[in-house]
């Protein structure tokens, strides 16, 4: 690491760490939507950034991390109009669990994962999405069906993630959401450094040749079905890890959430942020969680964006198209995402000219 | 032994619409190597245009603009994004085409907004009974139509200079553009005929039995991507066997989904899914598929 970049991590986290003493309930609950998205879409970004492996089924794993952990944490009871199963596990323990389940859901889809390439796997994966709402709506004893089922706080070391019992530190109440900041960005700077250590590592060497050129990685001696599979099945652990989170912060899960939509923003994500990096995934998960969240707040100073259900275009829409042309515009003119010209306008103006590092495209797929 | 008939019967004119929309998506796929997952909003374009011109200009013109409207939008895909990117790989155009599908399907949706829209077809709730089996007009319609477009097109393909000059692009584009075929030209006829198809297609899938045009159309068109993958990406025989199996199984599943209570409500919506990931264990390449092989 260069002293610049951690010098910039440094401050970053800095910032960081003080800004649940400063930041408003809303400022926090949208830092920590941010959070949860950043880890998921550093997990596609492995797949598709890195890998080459378009997926449309990222949502699914979010809702089996998500409905794994309340599955696991909460204790059997009535809810709903029907009973609901759980198996009242530790927090923390639950929370590991559903790491695990969402790997192991993507390790089932593992021979599809691994041998179909590219926008192929796309389509494939759309297959997860559809059937994931199926589960959601029709396995009530476990998911809580249409209504969803609350989620059990974390509870670390005595420390209760929720409201009660009160907690002041530093004259600032602490409420559910600052505790749930902490471990969020725990959670973030850990799930970041270790697919750091994977990029930059053999595996990211050998993920990155998958991309570039699959028959020159499978002659210099890269599996790459196994590679394929076992980069999906990392994916998804980093899904279901979004999903916990996610869940933390809503305190509620609910199927429409997991639908096809949340797959695309998290497609949207790496495409904005730019593929195949940490900084990258972190970037486009920042920029499309708050998107909405600040059109909403300020709808009323903005021209075209109205009110919701005022019947104009509501923040959400707006939000949505606004990523949806800049998906395009990205990919038609500015390769490298939002990174990728963070890089190039640190470079002085007379090397710009020269094809520098920054400029170097990773593309998700190249056909032979 | 009746209700079974029905289902089969419906299922293969629900079939027909769903290789309809994957005869387009694959038409792109061997002109353009891209995987265009903005289709489903192509064919709500059309849809759309054809619910709200039909009230002032009668059904069959408002089709005509319909037909017209989504074409155009098609060609301009092609125009605007496609032919602008110089990318060297066709996955990034397919995620271009999933920010194209972000645009068009919110805006459209915001439009329809809570509404169900009437398409104002000539065929309405009629039903045809032939013995003791009765199927919807829609049905017969969508079946006979379909036919006779797949049908029209196959021959195309296969006799016309634009057919020849679409397959020579699909086998080798270089080599095509040095004997004079204008990839350009092919390229944009290829969106314009696929986004005309989906138009069709949106038409069957939202006429009696379905209510009308709504903001789930599009999940109903996402039925076709499956069609189009099991059956092979690059071959138009692939696009029609894949439909008519997604189309049947739909409609064996929603229709004896009282019999399979244990699989869940609406398995019917799910099924062409769990029929692609069963093909695609067996056959990663679809059932009609080319498989690629690399010379090294």
């Amino acid at each position: 690491m260069s002293r610049r970049t951690l010098l910039w991590s440094a401050v970053l986290l800095a910032a960081a760490v003080i800004a649940p003493f400063y930041l408003e309930g809303f400022w926090l609950q949208a830092g920590l939507f941010a959070m949860s998205a950043a880890v998921g879409a550093i997990g596609i970004n492995l797949l598709t950034g890195a890998t080459g492996q378009l997926s449309m089924g990222h949502a699914f794993f979010l809702a089996i991390g998500a409905y794994a952990y309340v599955y696991f944490a909460s204790e059997p009871g009535q809810g709903g109009g029907h009973a609901l199963a759980g198996l009242g596990l530790p927090t923390p323990v639950a929370a590991i669990l559903a790491v695990v389940v969402a790997g192991v859901a993507g390790g089932v889809f593992s021979p599809i994962a691994g041998r179909l390439k590219g926008a192929y796997l796309g389509i494939a994966t759309l297959a997860l999405v559809f059937l994931g709402q199926h589960l959601l709506f029709n396995v009530e004893p476990v998911t809580g069906g249409f209504n969803g089922r609350a989620v059990p706080p974390m509870e670390l070391f005595g420390l209760v993630f929720a409201d009660s019992p009160a907690l002041v530190v530093a004259q600032v109440p602490f409420g559910a959401l600052e505790r749930l900041w902490f471990l969020g960005l725990a959670v973030v700077v850990c799930a970041g450094l270790f697919a750091r250590g994977v990029l930059r590592g053999r595996p990211g060497r050998a993920m990155n040749t998958i991309r570039d050129h699959e028959i020159a990685a499978g002659v210099m001696g890269v599996p790459v079905a196994r590679y394929r599979a076992g980069v999906f099945v990392l994916s998804s652990m980093y899904g279901g890890l979004a999903g916990v989170l996610i869940a933390l912060v809503f305190q509620r899960t609910v199927p429409e959430y997991f639908g096809l939509l949340l797959s695309l923003d998290y497609l949207a994500m790496i495409i904005i942020g730019g593929l195949g990096s940490v900084a990258g995934a972190v970037i486009g998960a920042v920029f499309i969680s708050m998107l909405p969240q600040l059109l909403t707040r300020y709808s009323d100073a903005l021209p075209l964006v109205a009110e919701p259900g005022s019947g104009g275009v509501s923040p959400a829409e707006a939000a949505r198209i606004l990523y949806g042309a800049a998906v395009v515009v990205i990919v038609l003119f500015l390769p490298g995402g939002l990174f990728g010209l963070a890089g190039r306008l640190r470079l002085p103006l007379g090397r710009r000219a020269a094809p520098v590092l920054a400029t170097k495209t990773p593309s998700p797929d190249t056909r032979n | 032994m009746i209700t079974f008939l029905e289902l089969l019967a419906n299922g293969i004119s629900v079939g027909t619409v769903y290789a309809l929309i994957a005869l387009g998506f694959v038409i792109i796929f061997k002109a353009t190597e891209v995987l265009n997952f903005a289709h489903a909003s192509l064919l709500l374009v059309g849809g759309f245009i054809i619910a709200k011109l039909h009230a002032s200009v009668g059904f069959w013109l408002a089709l005509l603009i319909g037909i017209a409207g989504a074409a155009l939008v098609g060609a301009l895909i092609e125009f605007l994004v496609i032919r602008r990117a110089n990318v060297a790989s066709h996955s990034v155009l397919a995620i271009a085409t999933i920010g194209i599908d972000i645009v068009l399907t919110t805006e459209l949706t915001r439009e329809i907004g809570a509404d169900v829209l009437a398409l104002g077809d000539p065929w309405r709730d009629q039903v045809l009974h032939l013995g003791a089996v009765s199927i919807a007009q829609t049905r017969v319609a969508a079946l006979v139509v379909a036919t006779v477009l797949i049908t029209a097109f196959l021959l195309a393909f296969k006799y016309t200079n634009w057919g020849i000059a679409m397959r020579a692009t699909a086998e080798d584009s270089e080599t095509a553009a040095l004997m004079g075929v204008r990839r350009g030209r092919v390229s944009m006829g290829a969106w314009a005929i696929a986004g005309a198809l989906a138009a069709v297609a949106a038409l069957f899938l939202c006429v009696f039995p379905t209510p009308g045009l709504d903001r789930s159309t599009t999940f109903a068109a996402m039925k076709a991507f499956p069609a189009a993958i099991l059956g092979g990406l690059d071959s138009t025989t692939g696009a029609l066997v894949g439909g008519l199996i997604i189309g049947v199984t739909e409609a064996l599943m929603s229709g004896y989904q009282n019999d399979m209570v244990f699989l869940g409500r609406g398995i019917g919506d799910v099924a062409p899914f769990l029929v692609m990931i069963v093909i695609l264990l067996i056959r990663p390449a679809g059932l009609f598929g080319t498989r690629e092989l690399a010379r090294v």
